[in-house]
């Protein structure tokens, strides 16, 4: 186990011209279990193919603790990696499939199986080790393919390329706390790659975004939600995401059209500014002061109901409590709580809204 | 992201209103489409089966002219089976065809897997491996005619005077084998190769880089990896050898027509003999229905075996 170090890491697929991952530095803490989240396309599995040495990368340098592996091949790195979908050895039952990178590394048979019977007694494996591994059904297979990474007990880190994505949802669940329950027993460096953000928040200590090769924010889960510090973490986490309204500053105070929604505390210079929050932190009224809104529609979603409002051109979604009796074509008026509202300049997060304290624009 | 955006919208239940059919229409329909498959019947029948009776007539005739002909039963199938002449070339070809699978298919294998995966040198290794595949079976027959001979062949004359071994493949039994033979390897394993290629290349790349992540070995990722995934093209690969290998006609009677002596008489060439040599179509026709039999029964065995094991 232990830390892995990227400097200056970046990947071009075509010599250079676009990057799929930009450089880089970041690192791995040993025994930390991340979620890499990020749409599709965005260098997820470029990165984790790059620390396992599948990939070279075209910049940069790769570091477990202090050892240079960037010339490592992969199989000097000792690292167990699952990809997206099953990739079994088909003639294989499924006892020597979970044996097979023990084996080839040498252990001792007394020790091979008694961690091939670890592993499947934690997957479930245990009634089908026998079965040749082509006969299961994919959702099993991928199981097995999950087990096969998790059999080596000395591993730098185990890279998880969106393993669940061809096992039913209900099974879903109880693996991924399986996941847990096996990092907390091991303490294995986990990297768990997926564009599902519910996955990656339940599952994390600390969570990667990624967007277009560069990591936006890392953090953990609460942090990510309650504070985004880029419009694209706002977008991408929560459901439905983050409401950005365009706004001013004018003086010390943020404007949108033509209602004073706050002050801004960071010595901000004047000018155009988009303000974010989140719909659950959104309130309203039915009645001034507040920015003035038109609602649009209504989405009962049982627990709680999403207002549709428009400010202006722009929609901004509310929570409320379930049966808020809202009706299309009213008229409401928001409010932005100050410590939940942030100032974003460049999609990049400049401030947060503060009290307006009797200041006014005018 | 918008969470439960509502679709609302009438549900379209009304069916296409369609006048019930009756059993007698649909029979009527049933049996026009017949015409469509007659040209098929017409052409096979023609080309196959009648040709195909024909042999079944003969084999149970005695036929001294076309007016003058004797039924014998099976006769003629007992003295095929029974004749020293035949079970001889039945082995030999049997050995043949053994020797050929046993040469071609795992050295085939093997191309396949030095062939680059890709680059340039791609098509370049395509276009030289296809290369014998392009060549006429006589042509080729003549080719290792000329290149074996001991006086004017590059082949032959370099075994003989730089390697100083003796080799005449027009003397030599052994020598008439192994020219056959390796033609055959020349000839015919760039069939396995190129579907073995077609094999490898169809393997997803996570299956090679999982076997990376597990340390497997080289022979470790041929073993477990691209072996397996090649059973479905070396099935078809080694039904096709076997059929053509042990029904092999043109090369040998252009290098060797048979000889010396017997010793490439195949099948084939015993089988032209007597029917196209000394016009005994009676013993020609049972001997080649026993031969297609043969064939028949010994493909199905094949093709079951691998089949069976992959399960």
């Amino acid at each position: 186990m232990a830390d892995i170090r990227l400097e200056g890491v970046g990947h071009s697929y075509d010599g250079g011209t676009t990057w799929a991952l930009k450089p880089m530095t970041w690192t791995w803490r040993t025994s930390r279990a991340y979620a890499l989240l990020g749409p599709s396309g965005c260098g997820k599995t470029t990165l984790l193919n790059i620390i396992s040495g599948l990939i070279t990368p075209t910049a940069g340098r790769i570091f477990f603790d202090d050892r240079d592996v960037t010339d490592v091949p992969t199989a000097g790195r000792n690292i167990a990696q699952v990809f997206q979908f099953p990739v079994l050895y088909e003639e294989m039952s499924v006892y020597d499939n979970l044996a097979f990178p023990l084996r080839n590394r040498k252990y001792p048979k007394a020790e091979i199986d008694q961690r091939v019977r670890q592993v499947s007694r934690l997957l479930g494996l245990d009634h089908l080790l026998r079965r040749r591994s082509r006969r299961l059904d994919p959702g099993r297979q991928q199981i097995v393919s999950l087990g096969r990474g998790l059999v080596r007990s000395q591993v730098a880190a185990v890279l998880l390329d969106e393993p669940l994505t061809v096992v039913d949802p209900a099974l879903k669940w109880t693996l991924r706390s399986k996941l847990k329950e096996i990092h907390r027993d091991t303490g294995h460096t986990l990297i768990y790659v997926t564009h599902d953000q519910t996955e990656a928040l339940t599952f994390a200590d600390e969570v990667v975004v990624l967007n277009e090769g560069a990591i936006v924010q890392a953090g953990e889960p609460a942090e990510l939600f309650l504070s985004p510090s880029h419009e694209f973490v706002g977008h991408f986490i929560g459901s439905p995401g983050m409401n950005m309204v365009p706004a001013e500053i004018v003086g010390d105070v943020v404007r949108v059209g033509q209602a004073d929604v706050g002050s801004v505390a960071d010595g901000l210079p004047p000018g155009p500014v988009r303000i974010g929050v989140r719909p659950e932190f959104v309130s309203f009224t039915r009645a001034s002061p507040g920015v003035a809104a038109r609602v649009t529609g209504v989405d009962r979603m049982g627990a709680y109901d999403l207002v549709h409002t428009q400010v202006g051109e722009h929609p901004v979604i509310a929570r409320t409590t379930a049966g808020s009796g809202y009706r299309p074509d009213a008229e409401a008026f928001l409010h932005f709580p100050p410590d939940r509202t942030f100032l974003f300049r460049d999609q990049v997060r400049c401030g947060f809204l503060a009290p307006l304290d009797g200041r006014s624009a005018t | 992201m918008t969470a439960g955006s509502q679709v609302s919208g009438e549900v379209v239940t009304t069916a296409p209103a369609e006048p019930q059919e009756t059993r007698a229409d649909l029979k009527r329909k049933d049996n026009r489409a017949w015409w469509l498959v007659l040209p098929v019947v017409v052409s096979v029948a023609f080309t196959a089966i009648i040709p195909l009776m024909t042999v079944v007539n003969f084999s149970v005739q005695d036929v001294f002219s076309p007016s003058d002909r004797v039924f014998v039963g099976l006769d003629w199938f007992y003295e095929a089976v029974r004749r020293p002449e035949n079970r001889e070339a039945f082995v030999r070809t049997l050995l043949f065809s053994a020797q050929v699978l046993l040469v071609e298919i795992p050295l085939g294998v093997a191309i396949a897997v030095a062939m680059p995966r890709r680059g340039f040198w791609v098509s370049a290794a395509l276009v030289l491996v296809a290369l014998p595949l392009l060549i006429p079976w006589n042509v080729v027959g003549t080719i290792w005619q000329i290149f074996a001979r001991a006086d004017i062949g590059l082949g032959g004359w370099t075994i003989n005077n730089v390697l100083g071994i003796g080799f005449n493949y027009t003397l030599d039994s052994t020598d008439a084998w192994i020219t056959i033979l390796v033609m055959d390897v020349w000839h015919w394993t760039p069939l396995v190769a190129l579907l073995a290629y077609a094999g490898l290349r169809s393997i997803p790349e996570p299956y090679f880089q999982a076997a990376q992540i597990d340390g497997a070995s080289g022979w470790a990722t041929f073993r477990h990896i691209q072996l397996p995934r090649l059973r479905g093209v070396l099935t078809i690969a080694i039904l096709l050898r076997f059929m053509d290998s042990f029904m092999i006609y043109t090369e040998p009677f252009v290098v060797t027509g048979g000889g010396p002596g017997n010793a490439t008489s195949f099948l084939s060439i015993l089988l032209s003999k007597m029917a196209v040599g000394q016009f005994d179509v009676g013993p020609a026709g049972a001997f080649s229905l026993i031969y297609f039999l043969i064939v028949q029964v010994l493909c199905y065995v094949f093709f079951t075996v691998l089949t069976r094991s992959g399960r």
